[in-house]
């Protein structure tokens, strides 16, 4: 199947949903180990206490891609992740995430052609308030 | 830390402006630590010996472990900032028990938002690059 083609089938719908409750402990040890030193990030006592910015790159769904999507795991390998931060996530927060294949787009390397596939996560809180938006590239060879 | 730190501005920043280098700690005790919080606790993170005996050099720190790191870099530059985005590409494992360095660069500057771009990266003791990375970070007034 055509890039293009699998761009048109596969794209803008959501596959997969899950939720997720937020400790105080976790964003802590989240922070101390990847050595935050910033008290909002690390100190649960701090008035403006929140999950440090990359932290929502932590969670999975329950599946990484839609059921029956035509990719080869053998022949892909990680092409990076981005994440977007758009308001603080807090203890006592329940965070859903929404998973969709964002796009699919193809490019020619030294190596020959790849297929980039960008699987975004939307997070929202119990406030249905957009916090983080995680994009993870899939980069898969073209025979 | 410092009130000079805490107190960065974006007046204080100019551009081709290098972060104050960062040698993070990637030894097992912490790489576990990061796993028992997030369920990162495969063995091609915390087991050298496994690691090895299937074609990795050693164990790895995981990727979204380096990202956060390269948040840390950004907040101990400038305490007071806000990253709206991290963008991160892992170009090579970053081993466990390794002494990496952590480096960032400004690379473009927006007088009215007050929002810098910064190149990051995570080099090994050879200097190669393993992790490479972009960060767009609002700072303060």
């Amino acid at each position: 199947m055509e890039v293009s083609e699998l761009k048109e089938k596969w794209t803008g719908w959501t596959f997969d949903e899950v939720s997720f409750e937020i400790e105080a402990e976790d964003l802590s040890e989240f922070s101390l180990s990847c050595g935050e030193t910033v008290p909002r990030y690390t100190d649960p006592q701090d008035p403006d206490f929140q999950a440090p910015p990359s932290y929502t790159a932590r969670f999975h769904g329950r599946r990484q891609l839609p059921k029956d999507f035509p990719v080869d795991m053998a022949t892909s390998f990680d092409g990076g992740k981005t994440v977007e931060w758009k308001a603080p996530i807090r203890p006592g927060d329940t965070v859903l995430a929404r998973s969709h294949i964002h796009d699919i787009f193809e490019k020619t390397g030294r190596s020959g052609g790849m297929m980039f596939i960008v699987h975004r996560m939307e997070f929202t809180n119990q406030r249905d308030q957009l916090v983080a938006i995680v994009d993870w590239k899939m980069i898969q060879k073209l025979a | 830390m410092s009130e000079t730190k805490q107190a960065l501005t974006y007046a204080d920043v100019g551009f081709g402006d290098e972060l104050p280098e960062l040698r993070p700690d990637v030894s097992m005790k912490t790489i576990k630590r990061f796993g028992a919080t997030t369920g990162m606790t495969y063995w091609r993170f915390t087991d050298h010996e496994r690691a090895r005996a299937s074609g990795l050099p050693g164990a790895i720190v995981p990727g979204i472990m380096s990202q956060g790191i390269l948040v840390s870099l950004v907040h101990r530059w400038a305490p007071g900032a806000t990253v709206h985005k991290i963008d991160t590409i892992f170009r090579a494992p970053v081993l466990v028990d390794s002494e990496p360095v952590c480096r960032g660069v400004v690379t473009d500057m927006n007088d009215e938002t007050r929002i810098v771009e910064l190149d990051l990266t995570v080099c090994n003791e050879e200097g190669e690059t393993r992790v490479l990375g972009t960060a767009v970070v609002e700072l303060q007034a």
